[in-house]
């Protein structure tokens, strides 16, 4: 406790609360409400209405919403898988070739996103591959800029692992393939969810890369907000902004339930 | 075979999916498939007046948002964790969340509450009766700074609070009991504490308000630009990759560089 006086304590919070709500509860219930609304010319948004919802969960938005989440799983897991195997990897290797591995993979998180979009468009519109136009090339940038997240989560997680019961393992004669499947990765398996919890939701907000290289028939929820805010649709928009924060939440929560069930084992 | 054999795939779908088309940027902006020498494109971006602007536009915000979020980051993680209140936890798990929404939904939010028609515009317009609210920062670099902070004090308050977790309690009440007052307790025990937190914490908000492009796309004014709109605009809306591959390069230089900077801070301090 770092004021004893009622009074200082007092105006602690309340420099607090002054601070915090206006700053960060607010504009997610103001988004929240003018979700609800038809106009908003007041102090208080008017015309209470459910038809920005009806819209958002049909048509063009319903299709951007599979479509992000398509992208979103398709490029978790491919993060997944690469983060996970260069973790286990470098964690076999020496010190200088760790260290050469881990900042490799750090990387994309330093170069920015929309020169991340720009260099997948650039490499993937000539020969010998070509996928400009396709949705595979937004899950490819997806992917590249999440594998980071998953390799540096996954590799905390293994310096924490202790190496007593891959040696157990390993002295009653288990293959290292055995010991991988059935010692190392299942403990790992709380990390493992938490680490897609995170590609998940990072890649359902994407934006800066997204816009670089979208095809118009693969549009994500983000890419949606953007066009409908920029017509003039505030409303609209923000209903589709509230489904994209309402579907990250709710995967989060299933993924964090996965991780508490996985740390009775 | 040796144990670094199992290290080359997931290097080779690195380097197939990033180390790659990183190259072919910096080729592209060197000798542009379209024509032109060594340079050429370098020599126009640098000259425009449009790509100087970008950049101290840029330097700037990055700058300002860094210390705004520093500040207020400082300020609130202190309340959170010396000045407990009911509800104190709640708080700490709300900025969790926050964190994983995207940042242009802040600038969607605060078209709400400072937009022309908007809550504070509102508010004041039925008190004083006129015909337009005071408030049109918006669009100005003002707003593109008020929506940074916001979004990424939240990164400066997760390490500070893990920071203040270590702290020995002892120290304040032995401080307290020695009669220095809070002021005092604060910059002589807790922010020495606190440094490496701030300076990993600072680093990383600046690297990313570097490169933040959401934020600015949604503000949607005209006369705030930075090095990754500039990037966007040249190539998806002039179809000018040359240029747009010349301030790739700069903007990589620049942030990889401070990123850099961040590993080396973040590693003092022991995050």
């Amino acid at each position: 406790m770092l004021v004893h006086s009622r009074a200082g304590r007092w105006a602690a919070w309340g420099l607090f609360g002054l601070l915090f709500l206006p700053l960060f509860a607010l504009p997610l219930l103001v988004v929240v409400a003018a979700s609800f609304a038809t106009y908003w010319s007041g102090a208080l948004p008017s015309g209470p209405t459910t038809a920005n919802y009806a819209a958002a969960v049909r048509g063009e938005s319903l299709q951007a919403l599979t479509t992000s989440l398509i992208t979103a799983v398709a490029a978790s897991l491919l993060a997944l898988t690469v983060g996970t195997w260069a973790a286990l990897a470098g964690a076999a290797l020496r010190r200088r070739g760790k260290r050469l591995l881990d900042a490799l993979f750090m990387l994309p998180v330093a170069v920015p996103s929309v020169v991340v979009g720009l260099a997948v468009l650039v490499a993937f519109s000539r020969p010998p591959v070509l996928l400009n136009g396709t949705g595979s090339i937004v899950v490819l940038a997806h992917t590249v800029l999440v594998t980071a997240f998953a390799h540096r989560s996954v590799s905390a997680a293994i310096v924490r692992l202790d190496p007593a019961y891959e040696q157990a393992a390993a002295s009653l004669g288990a293959r290292p393939a055995y010991v991988l499947w059935r010692v190392r990765l299942p403990l790992l398996l709380p990390s493992l969810t938490a680490a897609a919890g995170l590609c998940f939701a990072l890649s359902m907000g994407e934006l800066s890369a997204t816009m670089m290289l979208y095809p118009p028939d693969w549009t994500p929820l983000p890419v949606r907000i953007f066009t409908a805010t920029d017509r003039g649709s505030l409303f609209s928009g923000s209903a589709v902004a509230v489904v994209l924060m309402a579907t990250t939440l709710l995967v989060l929560l299933a993924v964090s339930r996965i991780r508490t069930r996985a740390s009775y084992r | 075979m040796p144990r670094s054999v199992w290290a080359l795939p997931p290097v080779v779908v690195l380097a197939v999916l990033f180390l790659y088309p990183l190259a072919l940027v910096v080729q592209q902006s060197l000798t542009p498939d379209n024509g032109g020498g060594a340079f050429d494109a370098y020599a126009r971006v640098f000259g425009s007046r449009a790509f100087l602007d970008a950049l101290g536009t840029t330097v700037w915000l990055a700058v300002g948002a860094t210390l705004g979020c520093l500040v207020l980051g400082f300020t609130l993680a202190l309340v959170i964790a010396f000045v407990p209140f009911p509800g104190a936890r709640a708080v700490a798990k709300f900025i969790d969340v926050f964190l994983s929404f995207p940042s242009f939904l802040i600038t969607l939010a605060l078209l709400f509450v400072y937009g022309t028609v908007g809550m504070a515009n509102g508010l004041v317009t039925e008190f004083t009766g006129a015909a337009e609210g005071p408030f049109h920062f918006l669009t100005t670099p003002w707003g593109v700074l008020l929506a940074e902070i916001t979004y990424f004090t939240p990164f400066v308050i997760r390490p500070l609070l893990a920071a203040f977790s270590q702290l020995e309690t002892a120290q304040l009440e032995v401080a307290a009991g020695l009669g220095a007052r809070p002021a005092r307790i604060v910059r002589r025990v807790i922010l020495p504490e606190a440094l490496p937190a701030l300076g990993a914490g600072g680093s990383l908000v600046l690297v990313m308000c570097l490169n933040e492009f959401g934020i600015v796309l949604f503000t949607g004014a005209k006369d705030v630009t930075t090095l990754p709109m500039l990037i966007y605009g040249k190539a998806i809306l002039e179809s000018d990759y040359p240029a747009a591959c010349v301030v790739a390069v700069v903007n990589i230089a620049i942030s990889v560089g401070l990123f850099g900077l961040y590993r080396v801070v973040s590693k003092r301090a022991g995050a």
